[in-house]
């Protein structure tokens, strides 16, 4: 198939960006759209541009490294990363948008390449069980029934890959941060730690320049692991819990 | 047939070099049961208030780095970790699927530390050390203590205990997993480690940071020089200790299970500076991945072996049928191939004999799906028995994720039509040569998980890379290094260090070479016809003419990758071409290496298939008595040959035997 892209140029950080609009022909409907960025990069290459930086790493959707706007969908029109995202999705002749995350706490490095190094100071502020190596007690003095590992598990399969970020109008990382808090939340080991970690998660969250959430949902919808939107409920009556806890 | 053993054993020389043996691996002696307590007895101490004053470079962020960091940074140590990623939450440690194995016999069926370790040595072809996969199996149960401590929510039974499955060619439950995310899942959990010790002021993050060079002063590991990928900037770091933890080489296939990103920068730059490389020929192939699609593909997905437990794979018996709906194939036309060489084990063979298998069977023009060159590569693994037996809702809930994705890549629905798997590259087991303790043969240089040519001989067993990147990085490092640290801090060095100047003008020149050459074929183009020819000859089956031919072609595209390749942009900025092209030259003297080590090697054993070495039958025919032992290459300049240091290696516990999975 052929089709017209309209992709965001932007030097550097501080550099003007613009669309650019680039043709490509002959797409075979097996590629990942990746991959056929790739391909226009060597075309690119071989005339002499310089090609268009984007992130990605795994290609096979667990990483949460790559993540494109895509005609305005965060990761495109599928649920699923933008790498696992195949071009049988797209016909011949189609107009695309290409354009990285855009929000405050995501400044663009260049191109379609965004810094997201404020999710893992949320992460610093206490997305995690204190229990240093070696301390452990055996595995199984600790039962966890079902229905919480399960929750828990569902909770932590988020990416970090920012699509919600990017897909809400407030660009809120309550879905990425409420993921977390339910992870560990849920589970018997995370409880100790549990007041103190929403407290400090949110304040790096504000501080970090994500904005509030006003449920809007859009968040859940993109979101390409299905984390739904009941983390946030979790977040918020966590942060309740604390807050009467005195914390 | 045997192996010729003097045959063109000149021309090989010419090749490479001998030198001294290794005779000292630091191992302790005596009982296997006490060997890692009396080393870590033996380790010296370091005062809690001298750790603060030590620092230790880890580079790499995976379940072996991301562990270590985190361990020694609660220790009180001075860490600072690297990675090439935006976050070091997305080392390719995250991609693996099935799971873990640990000695817990939470199951009672049979496991011990014992059994772990006996599986381990015969699954690697009696090719890996005794003590340290001893060790392994030894600390496998404190790994998942650990992980549950900290939040990792593996798969449970319904009393809320801990769930097993069996996995990839053993006959106990052993494996823990998370769903189709094991390796999510325990990354997750060493990165929330780490991001507490960064929070606690005692890890250094650096991310979108590539270790360029090895800094080596007066013969000791001491630092490293790192380019930071956002502004360009080619920066120096100075340590007491260097530990590399950047995983495996796949990607000099070019196609492979790894991340686009995975390289052997790291290892290779530490390999010419004096680190020994050990085993560079054994390569795993997985058995089932999806085929490749076409010319724009850039990477291989792996689909979890756990397909293996209750898919049945399968190949027309007529090559006319091989264009046919797979439905429409009767059963006496099928031929399940490797439950009729396999009787007893069937399907779930080793990974090694999986894979050549299905090779064999599209060489003889029975493989399906398109044809890529001259053969269709590709077999069916089929679920419809087990849709029979189990109900589509039971099949999903055991391998949902994993259908998904197949029909996401291929547009091909798994719970209607069979999927058509073929083996691709996947693991290293080959790496830097460590000794028990995991140092290198450079001191003050540590090498953990993939990266070091570790515990798994010629071929590992499912489940157990996790394990030992989680051992290293948790356990046996942190012993091990502080018995180096001990002797620290050591002498203050300064950037001005003639030694240190010199690594950093290094990387300054290169970066300018490739940037001023300015030919007109692409990084890519040339990383894809390496990764052609080391497929072709240094896959799933290598011959002597063939690798001969390899090391002519990869010396004639080296010479044209220095005289030819674009890269486009500046020295100054976020520059992606400029990034494959450093890892593309260190691809380019690996796969001569490699092919060099597979020659020298006139066996076959596990994952290395000598096509002169085989038994009547088919199956690989090791030579224990000429080729026991750890081939460790000593670089020989950029003129020279390399020269090989031979570890003997010694089986006083397990009894050496030809594997038989019949
Ligand atoms: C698809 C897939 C599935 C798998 N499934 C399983 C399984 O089910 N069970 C199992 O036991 N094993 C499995 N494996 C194998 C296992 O996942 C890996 O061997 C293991 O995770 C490697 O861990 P590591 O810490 O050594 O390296 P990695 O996790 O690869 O980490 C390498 C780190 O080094 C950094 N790095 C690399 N080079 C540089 C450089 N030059 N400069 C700076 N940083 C650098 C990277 O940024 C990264 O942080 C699987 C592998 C793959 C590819
Ligand atoms: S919650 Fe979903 S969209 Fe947000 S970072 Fe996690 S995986 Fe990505
Ligand atoms: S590249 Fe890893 S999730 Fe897309």
């Amino acid at each position: 198939m052929n089709l017209t892209l309209k992709i965001w140029r932007q030097a550097g950080p501080r550099a003007q960006g613009e669309m650019v609009t680039y043709p490509v022909t002959d797409i075979s409907e097996d590629m990942s759209f990746l991959e056929m960025l790739d391909v226009l990069n060597e075309q690119l290459n071989a005339r002499g541009e310089e090609p268009i930086a984007f992130d990605s790493d795994c290609r096979e959707g667990i990483c949460g490294m790559c993540g494109l706007m895509i005609s305005g969908q965060a990761h495109g029109p599928e649920v699923t990363t933008t790498c696992q995202l195949h071009m049988r999705s797209f016909k011949d002749g189609d107009e695309i948008t290409v354009e990285p995350w855009r929000a405050d706490a995501f400044p663009v490095i260049k191109d379609l390449v965004v810094d997201r190094s404020s999710f893992d100071r949320i992460i610093q502020a206490g997305g995690f069980i204190s229990a240093n190596t070696g301390s452990a007690p055996e595995a199984h003095s600790v039962p966890v029934p079902k229905p919480k590992a399960d929750r828990s598990f569902m909770a932590a399969a988020c990416i970090g890959c920012g699509a919600c970020v990017a897909a809400c109008p407030n660009a809120s990382g309550m879905l990425f941060m409420g993921a977390k808090i339910t992870h560990l939340g849920e589970l018997p080991q995370g409880q100790p730690e549990r007041d103190a970690r929403v407290v400090s998660m949110v304040s790096t969250h504000d501080h970090e320049g994500f904005g509030g959430c006003t449920n809007v949902g859009a968040c859940a919808d993109a979101c390409p692991k299905e984390i739904p939107l009941d983390v946030i409920n979790q977040l918020n009556k966590d942060l309740r819990r604390a807050l009467m806890h005195g914390e | 047939m045997t192996a010729p053993t003097t045959e063109r054993t000149e021309l090989i020389h010419g090749l490479y070099t001998e030198g001294e043996p290794i005779v000292d691996t630091k191992a302790p002696a005596g009982p296997i049961e006490q060997r890692w307590s009396k080393r870590k007895f033996e380790a010296a101490l370091v005062n809690p208030a001298n750790r603060r004053k030590l620092s230790v470079i880890i580079v790499g962020t995976g379940l072996a780095g991301g562990a270590a960091a985190a361990t020694l940074g609660e220790a009180g140590y001075h860490v600072k970790s690297f990675c090439y990623q935006d976050s070091p939450r997305r080392a390719h440690s995250i991609a693996a699927q099935g799971g873990i194995n640990a000695a817990k016999n939470y199951k009672e069926d049979g496991d011990s530390v014992f059994r772990l370790f006996y599986d381990t040595v015969k699954g690697g072809d009696y090719r890996s050390r005794e003590s340290n996969v001893y060790r392994l199996a030894e600390v496998s149960a404190n790994i998942i203590d650990q992980c549950v401590a900290q939040g990792v929510p593996f798969a449970r039974e319904y009393g809320g205990l801990l769930d097993n499955r069996s996995f990839g060619g053993v006959q106990v439950s052993r494996t823990f997993y998370a769903r189709g995310q094991t390796g999510q899942q325990l990354l997750i959990g060493a990165y929330q480690a780490l991001e507490r010790q960064v929070a606690a002021g005692t890890v250094e993050m650096f991310a979108r940071h590539e270790m360029l060079e090895l800094v080596v002063v007066d013969g000791k590991a001491r630092g490293i020089i790192a380019r930071d990928l956002v502004t360009g900037e080619v920066e120096t770091h100075l340590a007491d200790a260097v530990v590399l933890a950047s995983g495996g080489y796949g990607n000099v296939f070019y196609l492979s299970t790894n991340a686009m990103g995975s390289n052997v920068t790291a290892t290779w730059r530490a390999h010419r500076k004096g680190a020994y490389f050990g085993n560079p020929c054994y390569t795993q192939i997985h058995p089932t991945c999806i085929p490749v699609s076409g010319e724009h593909q850039s990477k291989l997905t792996l689909m979890s072996e756990s397909l293996r437990n209750d898919g049945r794979i399968w190949v027309p018996k007529k090559a006319e049928d091989c264009e046919k709906d797979p439905r429409e194939i009767p059963e006496e036309d099928r031929d399940y191939y490797l439950e009729r060489i396999y009787p007893s084990f069937g399907n779930l063979v080793p990974r090694d004999i999986a894979s050549r298998q299905a090779k064999n069977v599209c060489d003889e023009g029975r493989g399906v799906g398109p044809k890529v060159g001259d053969f269709r590569r590709g077999v069916y693994l089929d679920f419809t028995d087990a849709l029979k037996r189990m109900s589509a809702e039971a099949v999903a809930e055991k391998y949902g994720n994993l259908l998904d994705m197949y029909q996401r890549i291929t547009g091909e629905n798994p719970y209607e039509v069979p999927m058509r798997i073929y083996p691709a590259v996947h693991y290293t087991m080959g790496g830097l040569w460590v000794d028990y303790d995991l140092q290198s043969s450079i001191p003050g240089l540590f090498v953990a998980g993939e990266a070091n040519f570790s515990d798994h001989g010629a071929n590992r067993l499912g489940a157990s890379a996790l394990m030992q990147g989680l051992a290293d990085g948790y356990f046996v490092l942190p012993n091990t290094i502080r018995d180096y640290l001990a002797k620290g801090p050591f002498e203050a060095l300064e950037e001005s260090h003639p030694s240190v100047v010199e690594a950093k003008a290094a990387v300054d020149a290169r970066v300018a070479k490739f940037l001023s050459i300015n030919g007109d074929r692409s990084v890519d183009s040339f990383h894809k016809e390496l990764g052609n020819i080391m497929w072709e000859y240094c896959g799933m089956e290598r011959s002597e003419e063939g690798l001969l031919k390899a090391i002519d072609l990869i010396r004639g595209l080296r010479d044209e990758f220095w005289r030819n390749v674009k890269v486009l942009g500046a020295a100054d900025t976020l520059n992606q071409s400029l990034e494959k092209a450093g890892r593309v030259a260190d691809f380019l003297e690996l796969g001569e290496l490699m092919c060099i080590d597979a020659l020298h090697r006139r066996e076959s054993c596990g994952g290395h298939f000598r096509a002169e070495s085989q038994t009547e039958d088919g199956e690989a025919l090791r030579h224990d008595d000429e080729y026991a032992y750890v081939a460790a290459w000593e670089w020989g300049g950029d003129s020279g040959a390399p020269v090989l240091h031979k570890e003997d290696l010694v089986y006083e516990f397990v009894e050496m035997k030809q594997r038989s999975y019949k």
